[in-house]
């Protein structure tokens, strides 16, 4: 309690490190590298979309046009035939991937295990369990997870680099994030939005949010990675989206501006 | 000679599939207390992590966690009320605006996906500091009141509860865990669950020499701070809430006055700190159970208690 009160900083639950270095950095170990891009994520009654840019860049370099950030978790190596799951991941790749692995192999173990397939839900909290393991050596990625839940409904959740997660309707992830996450607030949850003609000022009612079909959404993503293209550096060259239906997995690429 | 054999006999496929090991490894959930955790390569881990995660020392630090802000609780005469915020931030980023900081602990009462006015049994935890710090530790929390439901057939007390955490936080401190959380039940005669729910045979003799422990609150932070108490608010709006609470708390409040005075609370801190707002998360911890009483847009009740009581004058209505 004494740790909450002296804290005059405006965070008032104290960090429990042992001693106070304030403005000291450590050198010589720096085990990340940002590979910039963005994700985002959008459900719907019976579908959801996992999307992501192929761009991987390091500072102002751009290393690659071709990095996928959306996989396909639990199937087949190659084809990812027999997947139920999709994972997209975004911040430093490498630790993406090793996530990406860590997390198939599990999805495998349980089917081999259980002679089922995992739920979601089952596997979006083991997902958090992973990313907390290293908690003192965290995974620098935003984590997003999609599938369909028992009910055939899409399910989203996302995750902080050390494991905290939340479902979801819509979620934008990485460097676009602050430009993508308010369009969706708004063209998803209608947030802001209100009925004309329901009153005058403070009686105005709000737009109830609703699900939205498949086609509508498609269009969102879209123009949310065509807006973030305009204004990010990090993000461009190809739209990879990863759609997930009752019917199965569909992936597709768009062409993104390559500047 | 047997040892050279023996080292070119081995089938060359052995090890080419997860040992025993490999495969526990992969499939436990939890870690043992024993620090399985990944640690980075360094001497000094905590100063690496704090370097990387901590944006209080270091504002450009690379990985931005999602921190919880304002947190309350109060026991009264009817019970205990629990009221958040819903809002994480991520050093200025408003990482999420629908976070449920009210955890339900103890799972094999918690039935959380029912839809239901009844009360739910149960523990119920408060999330404040690095959210999933609180989120991992609670459900570590569930599993061990879990067991202890299992093994000693009857629902842990929270001061039992409140103890295992708190010894927890305490194991790792100096390690860099950011949690202050507060931990609201009631344990009554009730409380022992009949024997078909876990399974066992009861004897009417283990009922005997257990008093009731009635509604706790404990408050446990990072540090392994426990205190038990009446009333805390936890977060970076815990002083505006601390405001409006000591100005207006009584223990003879009636239900329906607790429930608006923790809401109003809440509210206060929202207008106040910049780092709570988004949605009123509720609940009422009774005999019987916690009750839920709802998840709401934090604007239109600041406007209804605006305009109709009066309250924040120096906001104007003018649009």
């Amino acid at each position: 309690m004494t740790s909450l009160m002296d804290h005059q900083a405006r965070e008032t639950v104290g960090y429990s490190f042992s001693e106070s270095t304030a403005g000291v950095k450590q050198h010589g170990f720096y085990p990340y590298t940002d590979n910039g891009g963005s994700t985002l994520g959008i459900t719907g009654s019976d579908f959801a979309i996992l999307a992501g840019d192929t761009r991987s860049t390091s500072g102002y370099n751009i290393n690659s046009r071709m990095v996928p950030k959306v996989f396909k978790i639990g199937g087949d190596d190659e084809t990812g035939e027999g997947a139920n799951i999709i994972l997209s991941v975004v911040g430093f790749a490498a630790d993406g991937t090793a996530l990406k692995e860590r997390l198939d192999t599990v999805v495998k173990m349980y089917k081999y295990q259980h002679g089922k397939p995992m739920s979601v839900s089952a596997c979006a909290q083991r997902l958090s369990t992973i990313l907390y393991q290293k908690r003192f050596f965290p995974y620098y990625v935003h984590a997003i997870l999609a599938g369909l839940d028992e009910e055939g409904k899409g399910a989203l959740y996302s995750y902080d680099p050390v494991g905290s997660y939340e479902r979801e309707q819509c979620r934008a992830a990485g460097a676009a994030a602050s430009l993508i996450m308010p369009f969706l607030d708004n063209q998803v949850n209608f947030k802001n939005q209100y009925i004309p003609g329901s009153g005058e000022g403070h009686a105005l009612v709000a737009k109830k949010p609703e699900p939205l079909p498949l086609e509508t959404v498609k269009g969102l993503v879209r123009d949310a990675f065509t807006s973030a293209v305009e204004r990010h550096i990090e993000v461009g060259d190809n739209l990879q989206m990863v759609i997930i239906t009752k019917a199965g997995i569909e992936e597709v690429y768009h062409p993104l501006k390559k500047d | 000679m047997d040892k050279i054999v023996a080292q070119y006999s081995r089938p060359s496929h052995q090890n080419e599939f997860y040992s025993e090991q490999e495969q526990q490894d992969l499939t436990e959930t939890l870690p043992p207390l024993s620090l399985k955790f990944a640690l980075p390569p360094v001497a000094n881990p905590s100063a690496f992590l704090r370097a990387m995660t901590d944006d209080h020392s270091n504002p450009s630090c690379p990985i931005k966690l999602a921190h919880g802000t304002t947190t309350l609780a109060f026991r009264f005469q009817g019970g205990i009320i629990v009221c958040t915020d819903s809002r994480a931030t991520a050093g200025n980023w408003i990482a999420s605006q629908t976070v449920k900081k009210v955890i339900p602990v103890s799972r094999l009462s918690r039935g959380e996906d029912k839809p239901s006015n009844e009360p739910t049994p149960g523990l119920l935890g408060t999330m404040a500091g690095g959210a999933a710090d609180c989120q991992y530790w609670l459900r570590y929390l569930s599993q061990q009141c879990t067991l202890h439901e299992i093994r000693h057939k009857r629902r842990i007390t929270v001061a039992a509860a409140s103890k295992i955490l708190a010894n927890l936080t305490y194991s790792y401190k100096g390690y860099g865990l950011s949690m202050g959380t507060m931990l609201a039940g009631v344990r009554t005669t009730a409380s022992f669950l009949p024997s078909n729910q876990v399974g066992l045979e009861l004897t009417s003799t283990a009922f005997i020499g257990n008093p009731q422990e009635g509604p706790a609150l404990y408050y446990i932070d990072s540090d392994g701070t426990r205190l038990p108490g009446n009333l805390f608010c936890v977060g970076s709006g815990q002083t505006f809430a601390y405001g409006v609470l000591d100005a207006n708390y009584r223990y003879d409040l009636t239900e329906e006055e607790a429930l608006a005075l923790g809401r109003r609370a809440i509210l206060a801190a929202m207008h106040r700190d910049a780092y709570s707002g988004g949605f009123i998360n509720l609940y009422h911890v009774k005999e019987e159970g916690w009750v839920h009483h709802g998840f709401d847009d934090m604007n239109p009740i600041f406007w209804k208690t605006k305009l109709e009581s009066g309250e924040f004058s120096n906001v104007t209505s003018e649009l």
